[in-house]
């Protein structure tokens, strides 16, 4: 990727810790239509390697963050800088090029309904030019990783909901992004099928150590990944029983009515006070 | 239905008009920018040309009819009807070829692409394409409009074409005109200006197409119900417009000629 003109050295403002941080937000403010805010001044960072999972309720502004990191939306005040550049200020140009570091999965997949999963998961290198032998062998790395290589030539109408999720993931992590950003990839799923995507997305974090902010509203999926680790022996998750050597860093966010009323860790999210927020996770 | 104030309507209807002609100027600038996209042009110039044909030709073969059967009851009162040729021909080739060409291909293809591009955008596949690094204008507003305009073009050189042979099957067959007489006076009746009125006509027409269908398409809201709103209003508005810039584009060729 070319370098940007917009891109901060991590010196320019000692605040901004960008070789740290993937992603920060500062006091980010947006409005769609009246005048209520579905984000109303909203702070957080996301480290790299770190998995940030975003909780709140329906219409509480979690899926426009994911949109706000990848520049589809723009804010109406405060500043977004994802892998050193401040997006608020980029244009769409600018952006298509930061995009190809960001991988995201859709929350009803967004696959393209006229191509097949090869043509899905292999769009952005096909768009890249790329010879077509390296296209293939991506391509099969891809759907080798969420395991769904049997379903290379299927079109996404017959698929199944989990099938569709996966072909998702798949086609963001074929470029290998530095941030994944996952909008409710279990939802309307089956318990089976959703900690398979789990799985999935644990796998990803511990092998592959990539930053992600995920958004949900099933708390479990959060719990999972907070307590849980990818063990490539056995090709499954275990749990991690607090073991010091397994570098689980999983944190979580709650937005309420558009602000962040709570950031920490799983341990942090169990010993909190404030009523609303036990409410929420009991 | 919902109720909305004068000031909001002007604004939103200011603000349609801007987005519409911002993605009609992104649409052409993308012309001269790369990536291009070739291959997605050719297949949409397959869908919209080659698709509309059938339609095409029957709607210029019976225009064609239709002009021949009603001129030549005017004309044999005047003792006149071997003008019927020109009037076929001059009808065809400066108005109605098209005109009609035009709103077939906007029945057709403006709701289609409406529908399409609508489809896409309730689903997310337009979000998910520029989260892919690649400019939706570009990969699917840009070729539609290249590929309208191109085959609107032949689509209707094809239509006069075969509206004046329905003019001449009636002339011949019903009203026993010589062949060699009909086809000279529709010949001879067109000027070089008269030719490229014609085929100005259904260039700009073809831009009002594809532009109407794909901002319909790329701004839906609502789900299903979204996309079916966003195909009428492409073919309404797409159908309107044709027929308002007609009337414009007729008073300044004429000054122009």
């Amino acid at each position: 990727m070319p370098p940007l003109d917009n891109a901060i050295s991590p010196f320019d403002d000692e605040n901004l810790d960008t070789v740290h941080k993937a992603i920060i937000f500062e006091n980010v403010s947006i409005c769609f239509e009246g005048d209520t805010p579905v984000l109303d001044g909203v702070s957080f960072e996301l480290r790299r390697g770190e998995t940030k999972i975003i909780l709140g309720v329906a219409g509480s502004g979690k899926s426009t963050i994911l949109k706000l990191c990848l520049g589809l939306l723009k804010p109406d005040s405060g500043q977004i800088y994802v892998l050193g550049h401040d997006i608020t200020t980029m244009t769409e140009e600018e952006l298509f090029d930061l995009r190809s570091k960001v991988g995201i999965v859709f929350q009803e997949s967004a696959l393209f309904d006229s191509l097949n999963v090869r043509d899905n998961v292999a769009f952005r290198l096909m768009e890249e030019h790329l010879p077509e032998a390296e296209v293939e062998k991506r391509v099969r790395e891809s759907l080798s990783f969420v395991e769904l290589e049997a379903a290379i030539d299927k079109f996404p109408a017959e698929l199944s909901g989990g099938m569709r999720r996966r072909v998702g993931i798949a086609r963001a992590i074929i470029t290998q992004p530095e941030v994944l950003l996952y909008d409710s990839p279990t939802g309307g799923l089956d318990p089976i099928t959703s900690t398979t995507i789990i799985e999935l997305i644990m796998k990803q974090r511990d092998v592959f150590k990539t930053s992600a902010l995920m958004v949900t509203h099933r708390l479990q999926d959060g719990f999972t990944l907070a307590t849980h680790y990818f063990d490539p022996a056995t090709k499954h998750m275990k749990p991690s029983d607090g073991m010091p050597s397994q570098d689980i860093r999983t944190r979580f966010m709650i937005l309420r009515e558009g602000k962040a009323v709570f950031e920490g860790s799983a341990h942090e999210l169990g010993q909190v006070q404030d009523p609303y927020i036990k409410e929420y996770i009991s | 239905m919902e109720l909305i104030s004068p000031f909001d309507f002007v604004k939103r209807s200011v603000l349609a008009v801007q987005e519409y002609a911002y993605l009609s100027l992104h649409s052409l600038a993308n012309i001269f920018r790369k990536p291009f996209y070739m291959a997605d042009t050719i297949q949409q110039a397959d869908l919209i040309g080659v698709g509309s044909l059938p339609i095409v030709v029957l709607t210029g073969m019976f225009t064609g009819i239709v002009l021949a059967l009603n001129t030549a009851k005017t004309l044999e009162s005047f003792g006149s009807l071997s003008m019927t040729g020109r009037l076929v021909s001059f009808s065809m080739v400066r108005e109605l070829g098209p005109v009609l060409t035009s709103l077939m291909v906007t029945g057709r293809n403006a709701s289609g692409m409406a529908s399409e591009l609508g489809s896409m955008k309730v689903t997310e596949q337009i979000d998910a394409m520029r989260a892919l690094g690649t400019d939706p204008y570009k990969k699917l507003v840009t070729p539609r409009v290249i590929s309208t305009v191109f085959m609107m073009f032949f689509l209707t050189i094809i239509s006069d074409l075969v509206g004046l042979v329905g003019g001449w099957i009636i002339s011949f067959f019903m009203l026993g005109l010589d062949s060699t007489q009909y086809w000279n006076s529709a010949y001879q009746i067109l000027h070089y200006s008269d030719v490229v009125t014609g085929l100005i006509k259904p260039v700009v027409f073809g831009f009002i197409i594809a532009t109407i269908g794909c901002y319909f398409g790329m701004t839906t809201k609502g789900g299903t119900q979204g996309v079916g709103r966003s195909t009428t209003e492409a073919v309404v508005w797409s159908s309107v417009l044709i027929l308002a810039v007609d009337a414009v584009l007729t008073q300044l060729l004429l000054v122009l000629s």
